[in-house]
This record gives structure tokens, sequence and C-alpha cells, in this order.
């Protein structure tokens, strides 16, 4: 089997040294470098992101408000959230992973819409532009929510430019969620059926059911503030007939399945690593691809329970009550086969596992607590305090971020061709394991306690449990700062990896790594099942070295 | 090109870089297309007509359903959701319409029952 | 068997117009179409989020919607209605040409609907300049006097006025929806002009139409969205 061969170095050719210079990059339709691009995108976001909460948890170190004025305060927890939602969290998985792994997983050259997949991008950056002019710009201090008629009638800063951002990052998801849905309907190789498909592939296809079907709403809630603060209407002010719940049943109607959104890659990520560091079949692979599905359909059904004392009828905020507790189960039912594959499997932990049990773990806690806050009586009491932040972030952070973490470690070897430093992997993983809990967990204590949200002074008895969580961050963030210098150092100095490292189950790892630009050496065809790990043998103590040809 | 291609795109010839003959597209006659477009400008006409009409609350309804019959034409004939082989364009239309519905009943049952006791 | 040159190859072979990740022109008709469908299931919500609205505040302000519903042309509305009818039915012809080969009954019925389409706006722009003439664009300049629907009949000291308030609510989605289906109309133009230019070149054959079949599809979900806006923003209580 010939593989291409760089002429001037004698390397495999390969995605990465296929075509050089900023054009090669920038006009490019390969899934992915695409992927890359977006890889350097959301990090620089996150960067952002992570520089307003290091602000915020500085400024709560101490009771006064004395860091910065509130209306400063205002703006940094609006923009860490603004940046960390739309700019992060939302695209991390899918336009990172999702667009690398997807057309390898299914065995196609590329997506369905190559040309679409790099638009997708630069409707990203236009809208990641628009943030940043934003920020510059003096910051908005709508939260994250953007709810009116604060928005729309009462800020005099730059609503209209955060809006407008949001929006093009809006159809950036769109747009990657209709390129993954053409795809894995139409793009699978023979062989591929639906019920051997990865569930890292079902997870996307139900978040694509999302990005398509949800994000609109939002676009068109933001659509109507814009309108609204340029042209005086009167949608949503209630002294001209308005109602400003109106704007948040549009706004939620997106933001809660958006949390699926992007809960849903990560949790497709746990499923492979979970398979391969157990070397077992996923338990219940039928019920757990009907399981994202489920948490797709009915994440839509429920997202007036952020409303509940908003001024929403009682008898609404029932039937929203309701349908929340329903969506915990097909939740649960992950993570109980999760459980269920690990036990009596060949376990080892190496750094991916170690996240996956992290995951797996700050997840459920995470659910749980959502489960309290599905409770009309509970969440009365609760909400805009402490306790809804730390749930939050135990599914976002604990759960999504340590989802994308385990999967970067997992498949860093098939993107870069190299292995990255497992123990300093390893390392990392405890670190920001105890770095999140100890950031958040006592936020959960302190929302019961009373303190509010979006405050940046509070009472004196808060303090200790604020310093704790301040601490946190600190070791948080030193976590999240590792793997960025080891992957980098990877880069040159790493192993170079085999083409499956792990010996681990799936399409992607039956070509080189890194993948030459079309994938595959030859057109694959499928004819064994999904997860046959009984087929396989052990992982690999050392990984072994591909035979690299040398130019003649 | 050849008037003489039968309704399903087929023709006598093998099948060439022009005209592979596994696809089989359906192409609509002018005389069906023409009876939608004719049953599509009736009932704009009986909408209308209806309007000035007082039938109370029922206007809404008839109008609406008037409306969903239109669109059930286009959808079908014009748009050959009748035609294709294909049942995911069904699901992805029927899809989209329920979720609409979703939002929109979702979002009145909150304003319907604001003032109940 | 391939690498990323003979991959390339092989495919210049075939019809040009197959793009080298599909594996056959059937297979990238599909994805195409499928692709289609699924952008329009997302502008059902994207416009669906302003139906939300707009229900919403029609039942809450019946009576003032019914005022300010009756400030329209019902005539020009209705023709518009007819006129996207008739586009529809000119970009069914454009496909059945497409699909038999006949370039320039191809042309012929694009530039129709081109020209259908800019009578449409043509239309609209009209009726948006009458409403700027009578103070009823939301806004600084919005200035609403009117009665609610069949007031006239009582004597005059005990006529009702609609709240100007939510007279201005109508008005404000009126040109939210329209404008906002406008808009989707001159994006449907512009790609149609592209696309006659293009099938003037001979570029659409029975083999690929593609681009033509979908741009209908785009366009008759335009003329669906138009079919509920009518009803519910000409149409109210034009009875009383």
């Amino acid at each position: 089997m010939a593989t291409a061969v760089v002429a001037d170095t004698g390397e495999r050719e390969n995605y990465l040294n296929a075509g050089h210079g900023p054009k090669s990059w920038l006009l490019t339709v390969d899934h992915k470098r695409i992927a890359l691009l977006y890889l350097i995108s959301i990090t620089f976001f996150f960067f952002i992101g992570g520089f307003f909460a290091l602000l915020i948890r500085l400024e709560l170190l101490t009771p006064a408000g004395d860091l910065v004025q509130s209306d400063t305060y205002n703006k940094l927890f609006t923009m860490h959230g603004q940046v960390m939602v739309f700019f992060f969290l939302v695209p991390a998985v899918p336009a990172v992973l999702g667009n690398f792994l997807i057309p390898l997983m299914i065995g196609a050259k590329d997506l369905a819409f190559p040309r679409i997949n790099l638009l997708s991008w630069y409707l990203f950056i236009i809208g990641g532009l628009l943030m940043i002019f934003t920020i510059l710009s003096g910051g908005v201090d709508t939260g994250w929510t953007f709810y009116t008629p604060l928005s729309t009638e009462f800020l005099k800063t730059n609503v209209v430019s955060a809006a407008i951002g949001i929006f093009f990052a809006g159809f950036s998801s769109i747009l990657t969620g209709l390129n993954f849905i053409v795809t894995i309907h139409r793009m699978r190789a023979p062989g591929m059926t639906w019920n051997r498909l990865p569930l890292f592939v079902w997870a996307h296809y139900a978040t694509s059911i999302i990005q398509v079907l949800g994000t609109p709403v939002v676009a068109i809630a933001l659509v109507l503030v814009v309108l609204e603060r340029l042209f005086h209407l009167g949608i949503f002010n209630p002294l001209l007939g308005g109602d400003p719940l109106l704007f948040q049943h549009l706004f939620w109607f997106y933001s809660h399945p958006a949390v699926y959104i992007m809960i849903l890659p990560g949790m497709g990520i746990i499923s492979e690593i979970v398979c391969c560091f157990s070397r077992k079949r996923i338990f219940g692979y039928k019920a757990m691809a009907l399981a994202v599905l489920g948490i797709a359909v009915i994440g839509f059904l429920v997202w007036a329970h952020h409303m509940f004392v908003a001024g929403i009828s009682v008898y609404a905020a029932l039937i929203f009550s309701l349908l929340s507790y329903l969506v915990a189960v097909p939740s649960a039912i992950k993570v109980f086969n999760w459980t269920a594959t690990i036990y009596k499997g060949s376990v080892t932990y190496q750094t991916p596992m170690l996240y996956a049990f992290g995951f797996v773990g700050l997840f459920t806690i995470g659910g749980l607590t959502g489960l309290f806050l599905a409770s009309l009586g509970v969440d009365v009491h609760v909400h805009d305090t402490y306790f809804i932040i730390a749930h939050f972030h135990y599914i976002m952070v604990g759960g999504m971020v340590m989802a994308y973490l385990g999967g970067m470690h997992f498949w860093w070897p098939k993107i870069s061709g190299r292995m990255y430093p497992e123990g300093w992997g390893k390392l990392a993983a405890l670190v920001v394991f105890i770095g999140f809990n100890l950031t958040f967990f006592p936020q959960f204590i302190l929302g019961y306690m009373g303190m509010p949200r979006r405050y940046h002074s509070y009472p004196p008895e808060f303090q200790i449990l604020n310093v704790l969580s301040t601490a946190g961050a600190t070791i948080l963030a030193v976590g999240y700062l590792l793997p960025m210098v080891y992957f980098m150092w990877s880069m040159r100095y790493g192993k170079p990896a085999p083409p499956n490292p792990w010996n681990a189950a799936g399409l992607e790892w039956q070509t080189h790594s890194p993948p030459p630009t079309f994938n595959f050496d030859e057109d694959p065809v499928v004819t064994w099942e999904a997860y046959n790990y009984d087929e396989m043998g052990e992982i690999p103590e050392k990984p072994e070295k591909e035979e690299v040809p040398v130019a003649h | 090109m050849s008037d003489h291609k039968s309704a399903s795109g087929h023709t006598s010839e093998p099948a060439s870089r022009q005209t592979p003959a596994h696809i089989s597209e359906h192409i609509s006659s002018v005389g069906s297309s023409v009876a939608i477009w004719l049953a599509l400008l009736a009932g704009t006409g009986i909408t209308v007509a209806a309007a000035f009409i007082d039938l109370g609350p029922f206007n809404t309804v008839v109008a609406l359903t008037i409306a969903t019959i239109k669109a059930t034409l286009v959808v079908l004939f014009f748009m050959h959701v009748k035609y294709t082989h294909e049942k995911l364009t069904g699901l992805v239309v029927l899809s989209a319409i329920f979720w609409l519905f979703i939002l929109l009943a979702l979002s009145m049952a909150d304003y319907t029952t604001r003032l109940w006791r | 068997m391939h690498t990323s040159q003979a991959a390339l190859d092989e495919h210049a072979h075939e019809n040009p117009a197959l793009l080298h990740h599909f594996a056959t022109e059937e297979q990238q008709k599909n994805a195409a179409s499928l692709g289609m469908w699924v952008f329009l299931a997302q502008e059902v919500m994207f416009f669906g989020g302003m139906f939300c609205a707009y229900l919403v505040y029609r039942y809450k302000y019946f009576a003032d919607f019914g005022s300010a519903s009756q400030q329209l042309d019902i005539k020009l509305g209705a023709i518009n209605t007819v006129v996207l009818i008739c586009s529809s039915l000119t970009v069914v012809l454009a496909v059945r040409a497409a699909q038999l080969g006949k370039r320039m009954a191809l042309v012929f019925w694009l530039l129709a609907t081109i020209f259908l389409g800019l009578v449409f706006l043509g239309i609209k722009a009209d009726e948006y300049a009458e409403k700027f003439e009578k103070h009823h664009v939301p806004g600084a300049s919005f200035s609403y006097h009117e009665l609610l629907p069949s007031q006239e009949k009582l004597p005059e000291a005990e006529r009702q006025y609609a709240d100007p308030h939510h007279a201005e609510m109508y008005f404000s989605l009126y040109f939210a929806m329209t404008g906002m289906h406008a808009l989707h109309m001159v994006i449907g133009v512009g790609l149609f002009g592209f696309l006659a230019y293009m099938a003037w070149r001979g570029k659409y054959t029975p083999a690929y139409y593609t681009p033509i079949e979908n741009a209908g599809l785009y366009w008759h979900f335009v003329d669906i969205v138009w079919i509920y806006l009518f009803p519910l923003l000409y149409l109210i209580d034009r009875h009383r």
C-alpha cells in the first residue's frame, strides 16, 4: 500500500504537512485543519473568559466590594458568562473534536459540506471579533442572559455589538449542526450501520438536532433586542404593553437545550474513553443511543424552569417542573451504564480515564442538584444564589470541561501524531479535580446559606467559603495551564504516535497518526460491531513506533 | 437536449455522464403544477372572502386552516415531498413543525393560565 | 489505492460537478438536498420565534390588533399573496426545465421568478411608505389615533379608541416579520439572479441541477411564510 511521502523531508504525507503557509490554513476545506483552527480560537476565548473569572474571584476574596465598582463587576460576570458559553463551551467539543473525528469515525473523506464547515469557522471568528470589540469598548453588563427591559431600555453599554456577535456565533453553531446531521446520514462507509456507530457520533447527532432547532430562536430573540434598542419598539417594555417574560421564553427556549449542546458531546467522549480503558463494550449500547436522543428531545420541554420566580403562571411552573424531572431519567441511564461498563472491566488509569472518572462523579453531583432545582419549593429558596452557580459549574466545568480535556488527551496522538507525557497528564488531571472541587463545592453551601449571585459584596460570615473558592480557582487555573504547556511541548518533543496507541476500537484508529488529508489510504468497509474489545488485546505498554517510509 | 424523455427522467440511451439511469427524479407535469397553482389561488380568494363574514372566533380558525392547506400543497407538490423516496425529508418537515408547536404551545401555557386562580 | 493525487485524478474523469469527498453523484445530490431541508427546518424555528411573539400579543391585545390590522391595505396584501403563489409556480417550471435540459426555458422561468419577486418587494415598499406617511412606523414618530373595530356603529361619545401602545406593538411585529420576510426574498432574488446567469452559461443539465432544486425549496419556504403572514397580519376582524 503506497502512502504519499512529502518530497523534501521524507515524512509520510499527512494533513499537517500537506500544504504550508497561511493560505493553506485559512482557505482549507479539510475538516481536520478546520478543527485545529477552532482549537486555537476557542482556547483563546477560554483564556479571555478565564481572565474574567479570575477578576471575579479576586473581588470575592473580601466581603466588601473593594476591587471594582458594582457596575464593573456586572460587566465581569456578564463577559465571563457570554464568552465562556457562546465562544468556548458551545463550540468546544463539536467544532474541535467533532469536526476532526466524525468523518474518521464513519469512514468518510470529509464532512458533507467542507466549504460550509470553513464558513462556520469564519462566522465564529466574526462573532468573536464583535465580542472582543464589545469588551474593548467597555463591556456589557446585562448578565449573560440579556434580560429585558434592562438590556433594551436602561443600559448604556454596547448591548448591540454583543448581541450581534452572539448571533454570528449562533449561526456558526447551526451550520456545524447541519453539516453533522447530513454527514452522519449520508457519508457513512459501507457496513457502518446506525447500530455500529460509535456513541461519540450518536452524541453529536443528538447535539446537532438541538443546534439546528434551538439556536434560531435565541437568534431571533437577540434580533428583537437589537431592534428594540435601536428603534425603541416596545416588544419587551412593560410601559408600552410589552412583556419582559416573552424575551425570557424565547431566550431560554434555546439556552436550556444549549446546556445539552454543551454536555452531550462530552458524554460521547466519555463513552469512548470508558470502553477503551475498561476494555469492554459499552453496557447497553441501544439505551445509550436512545438516551442522547431522549435528552435532546426532552431538553426542549423544560426551559421555563429558569423562570419559576420570574412571574410565569403557577400552572405553567408545575408543568415545567414535572418535565424537568423527566429529563433526568436518560441522563441517569447514561451514568448507570458507564458504571456498569467499568464494573468487572480490565481497568487502567491513563489520563483520559482519570478525566472520565472525574466526569462521571461530578456530572452526577451536578445533575442531582439539578433535580433539587426542579422542585419548585427548593428553587424559590436557592434561585439566583450561589447554589445555582455551583450546580451549573459542576456540570459545565466538572462535566463538560473534564470531558473535553479527557477527549483531547485520548485523541491527541491521532490529532498531532505525538504522545503527550503521561506523568504530567495524570498530575494535571489531579490538579484539575482538586482545584475544581475546592472552587465550587463551597458555593453550594454559600448558596444554600443565602449568598446571592451577581453581587460583588457579601456579609462577612460568607468570607471563609469565598476564600476557599478563590484558592481553588487558582489551583484550577494551574491545572488548565499544564496541558496547554505539555501539549505544545509534545508537538516537537513528544514520542511519535503509532496509529493506535491505546489499542482502541473505532475507525479513527485504523489510519495513521496524524491522518492523511483524505483520511484513509483505502476506503474502509466495516464488518465488525462497535466496541469490539472482546476481539482486541490489551493496551500496549510502550506504543510501537510506526514505520516511516524513507524517500527514494 | 431532447424533449422526448419520459416522466421518470429515463432516456432510451444507456446511462451516460449526462443522464445516469439510476437517478429517477419525479418531473412534475405542467398540468399538475398549474392545478396546484389554481388551488392556491382559490384558497387565497376564499380566505379573503371569509374574512369579511362574521364567524366569531372561527374567523381565525378558518383563515389558518386554509393557510395550512395551502402550505401543505406547496410542501407536498411544489417541494416534491410527496414524490420523494426519502422518508427522511418528511421526518425533517414534521420535526420542524413539531418543534415550532412546542415553542408556541408551552409559551402559551404560561400566558393563558396567568390569570387563573 | 487512493493517494490524494490519485483520488483527484480518478474523479476528474467523472462528472466535473462531482466533488471529491463524495463517492457518487447520487450521494452528493442526496446530501445537498438533506442539507437544504435541515436548513429550512432551522428557518422555521427562526421565523417561529417571531410568530411566538405575535401569538402572545395577539392573544393579549386582540381588539387593538384588530384595529391596527385594518390600517393595512388588504388589496395590496392579497395581490402580493397572488404574486408569490405565481412565483412558486414559475420556480416549479424552472426546476422542470432543468430536469428536461431546456436551457432557455430554465433561464426564462428563473427570470420570471425574479421579476415576480421584485414586484412583491415593490408593493411591499409602497406599503411601507404609506405606513411611514401615516406615522405608523414604531419609534419616536409613532402616532396612532384610530377606533377599535366596529366602534363606528356607536354614537360618537361612546366610541372607544385603540390603545396606541398596543397598536405600536402590532406594527413593531408587522415590520419585524414582514421585514425579515422581505430580507429573505431579497436574498432569494439575488440567488436566482446568480443561478440564472449560471444557467445561461449552460452549467445545469439533467444530471446536475441540484442548485436550482435547492434554491426552489428555499423560495417555496419563503412563500409558505407569507401564506401564514397574510391572514395573520391583514385579516384580523375584517368583518367588523
